[in-house]
């Protein structure tokens, strides 16, 4: 039996495509979703209205989508920054970790600072242990060629392990002594949590608005500089790279650390913005480096787009922290997740190739 | 039943984003016959035979086979029909044996395999045709000229009887290619009838019994070869006539004014064996300086060695008493050398930037392209289409990635960009391979020219023809030494020959 139709090459792709595959795919997600919440005796279109209710519909539905959007943002662009020269950072999470974990450590010694010079500094410290952890795995692919994906991700595990040491199996700086009984992060003083501005009377997380910064700085960074010429050259062809005299490895090395350093940024702003001290137990079970790998995706890798599907993913998470109950299946949000990665894959087919159909009657029997 | 066409193609029209490939096409194939189609890069080839084979579907047109009208809309239709090709990029599992290879796919095929059954076919048909390779080998074990027997037992496996090449000898030795010359005679005596795709006129007028000449995506005639001549041929293909002769130079070249110095360089291959031992040669200004040998005797790693794409392992490179840092690409292109490699869309270009992109690959480094680490993207615009007007590169648009472009024009961009960048010192690596003949005379009197205002050029060929009607010196290597440096007065073709298969001379002095 042959196929009903037939994938044929795009020599162009329309420009419309570029959202227009995206957005599909997110429908595609959605209905499938649907499907399967019907089938488990729950009414979709019920709980889809539930969670764009508790998602978006309101100031303050937007302002908790917020929170959970801006380490989405950050992981996001990290995710993005670095796929784009081809080179598969899985590590988002744990260099977001780390980021908390520098950020955590200036917020908690520089307790009495004016307040303007304790937010930059964790900031700075946030970006630097993101970019050290993430120039591990540059340094390893730039130099020994080891696969970047499962060194990105054993350095996950191992950052978790490190959280993990610091606060409850160790006596370390970051750990609270106050606390009896269950273990907790020191908390960072008053004037390290960060400031948070009302925009039409919505508050907006200081993190978010340098999610925002940092997406448009991306963004130029890629289009309009060298670095981002050469970035490009590289992912097409490391063998025209290195004809045209790009220095393949140290890009390498530059690119995972800047990588490393956005998502540095995000745990600063996890430290800053929201939690206020190391939450050992919270970063790992938010997984927001594995989610940004979704925004990312679903993005197409564009920097900007990036923040904007942040915010869409993150009001779905929101909604499912919100809704979780009886009525509501706690791994739906986990699902329409994969869902979106997996549908928004398959989307980058129809972007490379437009499906034709097979109609025309075949010769019934070969002469001889 | 019979019938006087295998194949009949009638005004088919197929149209890409910008181009027209095939615009109102007629081809006729007869049973029993080898039938040539010649056309320059982008004539059409191509496209045709992707028709012909049900990876396209044709605009217009009609297409009859056996005299009756069908239309394919998959290769599985085609291969139904009777018609199978040959690629010039085999599609081979190399971790498979033959036989798994040509069952791989197959139409129909159940889930199981019968393993001996399939064996013995293959050796049936191998024995037949004379296309010796043993069914239990694994393909990456297997030569590239084995290899393409597999590709042709395979279609023959699936029961073809129109089969299409597309430029077969390409990667062939001039032996194998005899061998494959006995095995279409063979195939066509039994009935079956061949396409035989080429730009390659000797060896189109060798092997076909009639010749189709496609030029800029229409017919141009349909000829016996009998009643023909390479020289008509040629002229039909470019639409004019073409000489192969030796170019004359306008300005003597200055061999002792040396721009380009490589002294007793060693350097290693991908693998870490010694692929350069001692290599000593000078280039002087608008000397061109010829290096024959046979394809592996280290010249892809001494071009890569002068570019600063590879380390050296000893010895030093200068350029007007300037050194060259040892694998710093960089270094060299400051230098102003420039380098047309072998592999022009992975490694001279980055096939899926924009044409403008890849004009600026090795200047966008310089103040006029970018400042402050930012780029001036409306002055690389403004370069490109400054060089595609002056190149006569044929583009939609100079923000088209350089991968839909032709072969002949994709080396365009390549010339443009090297010879713009004005550099002392040019690397040319097969800088016609795979070319046309139109496009090969550009790229000739473009090298020739550039020496005649000075440049010191060293051409990297395996195509003897080409090394003399070009050089005016010729190196020959032998399994990474230099054997012989002749003057072209004295440098006859069957002395290098001689020397280009490793026999000693004892004229020719050693550089």
């Amino acid at each position: 039996m042959r196929s009903p139709i037939r994938f044929e090459k795009r020599l162009t792709q329309p420009a419309w495509l570029s959202w227009g595959i995206p957005l599909l795919s997110l429908l595609i997600a959605l209905v499938i979703g649907g499907i399967v919440l019907q089938i488990t005796g729950k009414d979709a279109l019920d709980v889809y209205d539930r969670i764009f209710e508790r998602g978006f519909a309101s100031k303050r539905a937007i302002q908790g989508s917020l929170i959970t959007a801006t380490p989405l943002a950050f992981t996001g662009l990290c995710a993005a920054v670095a796929f784009r020269m081809g080179v598969i950072n899985i590590g988002g999470e744990g260099q977001l970790y780390v980021g908390a974990i520098g950020a955590s450590m200036v917020g908690i010694a520089m307790d009495g600072q004016p307040v303007g010079f304790v937010v930059v500094c964790m900031l700075v410290m946030g970006m630097l242990f993101g970019a050290a952890y993430g120039s591990i795995v540059g340094v390893l692919r730039a130099r020994f060629n080891t696969n970047e994906i499962i060194t990105s991700l054993m350095l996950n595990y191992i950052a978790g392990i490190l959280l993990n040491y610091l606060i409850f199996n160790s006596r370390s700086y970051w750990r609270d002594p106050r606390t009896q009984g269950f273990p907790s992060g020191k908390p960072i003083g008053d004037r390290g949590e960060w400031t948070k501005f009302s925009i039409f009377g919505v508050s907006v997380p200081l993190g978010f608005l340098i999610a925002i910064l940092a997406g448009g700085a991306v963004w130029l960074l890629y289009k309009r500089t060298r670095f981002g010429f050469e970035v490009g050259v590289i992912a097409d062809s490391p063998r025209a790279a290195a004809y045209a005299g790009i220095r393949t490895r140290w890009t390498i090395v530059a690119v995972m650390a800047l990588s490393g350093a956005l998502a540095g940024l995000g745990g600063a702003s996890d430290v800053g913005d929201f939690r206020h001290l190391l939450d050992a137990k919270g970063l790992q079970l938010s997984n927001y480096g594995y989610t940004g790998i979704v925004v990312a995706a679903l993005a197409r890798l564009n920097p900007l787009a990036t923040i904007f599907v942040a915010v869409l993913i993150g009001g779905l998470t929101n909604a499912g922290y919100a809704l979780q109950g009886p009525d509501f299946p706690s791994g739906l949000v986990g699902t329409l997740q994969g869902l979106i990665l997996f549908s928004s894959v398959a989307g980058e087919v129809l972007l490379r190739y437009r499906i034709r159909q097979n109609r025309t009657p075949r010769r019934e029997a070969v002469a001889s | 039943m019979t019938s006087k066409t295998a194949v009949k193609m009638t005004g088919i029209v197929k149209r890409f984003p910008g181009v027209i490939a095939n615009d109102g096409v007629d081809f006729e194939l007869r049973p029993g016959e080898v039938h040539a189609l010649l056309g320059e890069n982008g004539a059409g080839k191509s496209t045709l035979s992707n028709i012909l084979t049900g990876l396209y579907r044709p605009d217009a047109g009609r297409l009859d086979i056996d005299g009756e009208p069908v239309s394919f809309s998959s290769p599985r239709d085609a291969l139904e029909a009777g018609i199978g090709m040959v690629h010039q990029h085999f599609r081979l599992v190399p971790t498979f044996t033959v036989a798994e290879n040509i069952v791989l796919g197959e139409a129909g095929a159940s889930v199981f395999v019968n393993r001996d059954r399939v064996i013995a076919r293959v050796q049936e048909l191998s024995e037949r045709y004379h296309l010796a390779v043993d069914p239990m080998a694994k393909v990456w074990q297997l030569s590239v000229g084995e290899q393409q027997r597999v590709e042709i037992l395979k279609i023959l496996y699936r029961g073809a009887r129109v089969l299409i090449l597309d430029e077969p000898t390409a990667v062939l030795t001039p032996i194998e290619a005899d061998a494959l010359f006995m095995t279409l005679r063979s195939m066509v005596a039994e009935g079956r009838s061949i396409i035989f795709i080429s730009h390659k006129l000797d060896e189109v007028m060798a092997v076909a019994d009639r010749i189709t000449v496609l030029r800029g995506g229409k017919t141009v005639g349909c000829v016996d070869t009998a009643s023909t001549s390479t020289k008509d041929l040629a002229s039909m293909m470019v639409g004019r006539s073409v000489e192969f002769t030796r170019v004359t130079r306008q300005q003597p070249a200055t061999p002792d004014d040396i721009v380009l110095q490589v002294s007793v360089v060693s350097a290693l291959d991908d693998r870490g064996r010694l692929a350069l031992t001692d290599v000593s040669l000078s280039v002087g200004r608008g000397e061109i300086v010829g290096v024959a040998g046979v394809a592996g005797n280290g010249q892809r790693e001494l071009a890569e060695v002068i570019a600063g794409m590879r380390s050296i392992s000893s010895g030093s490179i200068a350029v007007e008493g300037q050194p060259i840092k040892s694998g710093r690409a960089r270094s060299a292109i400051e230098q102003g050398i420039a380098h047309i490699p072998e592999d022009r869309l992975h490694t001279g270009l980055a096939a899926s930037h924009s044409v403008e992109d890849n004009m600026a690959l090795k200047n966008y480094r310089t103040s006029a392209l970018s400042r402050f680490r930012i780029l001036r993207r409306k002055a690389i615009r403004h370069q490109a289409a400054d060089l595609v007007e002056r190149y006569d590169v044929k583009t939609p648009d100079t923000r088209t990635p350089v991968r839909l472009l032709s072969g002949g024009n994709v080396q365009k961009v390549l010339l443009a960009r090297e010879f713009s960048s004005l550099p002392r010192v040019l690397i040319a690596a097969s800088p016609t391979r795979g070319l046309d003949v139109g496009a090969i005379e550009t790229v000739r009197s473009r090298l020739v020219e550039a020496a005649d205002r000075g440049l010191g050029v060293l051409l990297i060929s395996e195509d003897l023809d080409e090394i003399l009607s070009l050089s005016d010196r010729v190196l020959v290597v032998y399994e990474g030494r230099l054997v012989a440096n002749l003057p072209i007065e004295t440098a006859d073709r069957s002395r290098i020959g001689l020397l280009m298969g490793g026999s000693v001379d004892g004229v020719g002095a050693r550089s």
